[in-house]
């Protein structure tokens, strides 16, 4: 049949079991919005604020199904607004497609109204991109790029689709949906080196990161686990790819990581590295990083063995079905004296867990906590408020902890947020701060507009605080362009919007609009006040180890 | 330690293909002594042949990072032992009776021709492997060198096998 090229864009997303798509229209995409239009019983568009908050939506979409999230914008600065969106899924590693419009071919090249070379633009930030120069080559090219985002290890790509190529039409074949390359365990050698590291190994450590989300490798962690008696870490990007309260879970590793989790990966004498890159968050001064460890490095991107830290056994392949051959290989081991080491280092932490009473950052969060259900997805901005909740909030199930790990996005949260809402269906939580909210807070019209169920815990302490933290310890409290001074009321702000919320200063006054927050099936914005030398801790100073260690501040 | 690598990498002929290869080693600082991109036996492929010296992790990293790119279909690592390579170098001299002679015997002794010929300047043509054209531009530095360009190596497998036997993964 023969369609034109914006109903090929449409179709082609249908053909691939896209329901919902988030972005905005304009000039050069007009014809892709008219084709929407028709479709609209079939496909959802969700008009965001603004294509940043769309390109976040839509990878909050990704980071909570696993399936690549759809995102439409216009070219020019439509497109550029997405660059940091991609360029957060790109770090993250999260399956996304984004689709922009462009001036028509014989205009490209000649700095046209809107036109930019997005392509060159976006080119270090997405797997792969394309501009459509034929209508012959649309639907391909589309059903390419999904192919492309879900295979190995998962990214943004960009499809850049001309006017003219829009109008244009050519026959059309639906086909079924693309599937991901077949994913494939490492080498048999490989793993068997791996199996007799781990067998030698006193101090084992397993530590993973958000590969293990992205292979659905939880099980196959858990059964390795057990089997070699080790303790369990992750990355940021890990935080809820296994349960919380699993006993062998110390928690995060890294510069503001669990003390027990960072200080066992520090002693362990074998680091077994599962979808994980050692990112420079993770090691610290990596030449002083474990330096007793052999590490066990097992992703899907042999580009990452060695990279950073030298992996003594560096396994490219699939995380879940490597792990599964390991799995039959190792030993059962014990390693009794590791454990109490290990425990010793728990108490530790125990001992130096913040427990003062009223309204702190963690009692905040511990409140929150107690509302949450075991599929509530909470996403979180970047900054102190993402830290704390990494560290206090607990999981039960993969892909509900939605936060920006790779690029540290500021303003992540509110697209993120919404994107999860409507992949999940779940009442959603946004943890932020008051500057990460101050960035793309815009699309509360949106939340308002499709009327979200969304309950934004707002930590209020008129400050960024994390670089303050770091201008408190590490420039003589020089804060410099860190104090707010802003006279935003976030009630009224939310409110005018014509969302719900409320200011809160103690813990009581939280639990209550808590509940009153998930009681309403719309956005709800809790404006909880915290003080402004709030500390996330422990922290490692930025290429610093484990030996220098903050674990508390003013003694 | 750092050691002279030899890559060649078969791409898919696309628009903008070398511009993904080169940003991806700018982005991670790849530091590139020469770069030659060619056509190849099949209009699909093109042939990118990249030069540097680093250290083995290092090489290993950009071979990695390469694959990662969707459009680089193979990639072989070459050396002296298991392949032939060769550069073009072009190099224009100050023609001067003084040294005219000198500047003859040694382009006799690397098999250069010359090109051009004018009373004030003279242009050989060497083809050699990399590390000869150094030598013969170090020879050169004696007298006026007025201009220098060379191809960046090309560089073949020795025997029947090909890079396309080779696949992606």
């Amino acid at each position: 049949m023969k369609l034109t090229g914006a109903d090929i864009v449409v179709r082609t997303l249908l053909e691939q079991g896209v329901d919902t798509v988030f972005g905005y229209p304009g000039g050069q995409v007009i014809h892709i919005y008219d084709s929407l239009y028709k479709y609209q019983d079939e496909l959802r568009h969700v008009l965001t604020a603004h294509e940043q908050g769309a390109a976040h939506a839509a990878d909050g979409w990704a980071r909570a199904t696993g399936k690549p999230g759809v995102v439409i914008a216009t070219s020019g600065p439509g497109a550029t607004n997405l660059v940091t969106g991609i360029a957060t899924a790109f770090l993250d590693s999260i399956p996304m497609v984004a689709i922009t419009g462009n001036v028509p071919n014989v205009q490209i090249g000649t700095d046209s109204f809107q036109e930019i070379d997005i392509t060159g633009i976006t080119l270090p930030i997405t797997k792969h991109n394309y501009f459509v120069g034929e209508i012959e080559h649309l639907a391909d090219t589309i059903r390419e790029a999904f192919r492309l985002a879900m295979s190995g290890r998962p990214g943004p790509v960009l499809v850049d689709v001309p006017k003219d190529i829009q109008i244009a039409s050519c026959d059309y074949e639906p086909q079924p949906p693309v599937v991901p390359d077949p994913p494939h365990a490492a080498k048999e050698e490989r793993i068997r080196e791996a199996a007799a590291c781990i067998d030698a190994a006193h101090r084992p450590f397993i530590y993973f990161g958000g590969g293990l989300i992205a292979s659905g490798a939880q099980e196959e962690l858990l059964a390795l686990a057990e089997k070699i008696d080790a303790p369990i870490g992750c990355s940021l990007m890990g935080v809820s790819g296994i349960p919380t309260d699993h006993p062998r879970f110390l928690g995060m590793q890294g510069m503001h990581g669990h003390y027990a989790c960072s200080t066992a990966m520090h002693r362990s004498d074998c680091i077994i590295a599962l979808g994980a890159r050692f990112n420079d968050r993770v090691t610290g001064d990596r030449t002083r990083f474990a330096r007793g460890a052999k590490i066990v490095h097992i992703d899907v991107d042999g580009s990452e063995l060695s990279k950073n830290v030298t992996a003594a056994c560096g396994l490219r392949g699939d995380v879940k079905l490597t792990l599964q051959r390991l799995a039959e290989l190792v030993s059962r081991l014990e390693h009794p004296e590791w454990r109490d080491t290990v425990d010793g280092f728990r108490r530790t932490e125990a001992e130096n867990r913040d427990s003062r009473t009223g309204l702190t950052p963690r009692s905040a969060l511990l409140t929150l906590d107690r509302h949450l259900t075991p599929d509530t997805p909470v996403a979180t901005d970047v900054g102190q408020h993402q830290m704390w909740a990494a560290q206090t909030l607990t999981f039960s199930r993969p892909r509900r902890f939605i936060s920006s790990g790779g690029l540290g996005t500021m303003g992540f949260g509110m697209g993120a947020a919404m994107g999860a809402q409507m992949a999940t269906g779940e009442h959603t939580v946004l943890v932020t701060g008051d500057g990460s909210f101050g960035m793309n807070l815009n699309e509360l019209a949106t939340a308002v507009t499709c009327q979200v169920p969304l309950v934004i815990l707002l930590l209020n302490n008129g400050v960024l605080g994390m670089v303050r933290q770091w201008q408190t310890l590490f420039f003589d409290r020089h804060y410099s362009n860190t104090v707010l001074e802003r006279q935003t009321d976030f009630v009224k702000l939310a409110e005018a919007f014509g969302a719900k919320a409320e200011r809160v200063d103690t813990l009581e006054d939280l639990d209550e609009a808590l509940e009153r927050a998930f009681g309403y099936e719309g956005p709800y914005l809790i404006d909880c006040l915290i003080g402004e030398d709030e500390f996330v801790l422990p922290m490692l100073p930025p290429g610093g180890s484990m030996d220098d260690m903050i674990t508390k501040v003013g003694d | 330690m750092d050691k002279r690598y030899t890559v060649a990498v078969l791409v898919r002929n696309q628009f903008g293909v070398l511009n993904r290869v080169t940003s991806m080693f700018r982005r991670r600082q790849f530091n590139i002594d020469n770069l030659t991109v060619s056509e190849t036996e099949s209009p699909d492929y093109s042939r990118i042949t990249v030069q540097f010296a680093g250290e083995r992790v290092t090489k290993q990293q950009l071979v990695d990072q390469l694959y990662k790119l969707p459009d680089v279909c193979s990639i072989r690592e070459l050396d002296n032992e298991n392949s032939v390579s060769f550069e073009l170098l072009l190099i224009k001299l100050r023609n001067d009776p003084a040294s005219r002679g000198d500047i003859r015997a040694a382009a006799d002794a690397f098999e250069a021709k010359t090109v051009d010929y004018t009373r004030d300047s003279i242009v050989l043509r060497v083809t050699a492997d990399s590390r000869r054209i150094d030598d013969f531009i170090d020879l050169m530095r004696d007298y006026e060198i007025l201009e220098i360009c060379r191809t960046g190596v090309v560089s073949l497998e020795r025997g029947a096998d090909t890079i396309r036997k080779v696949t992606n993964l």
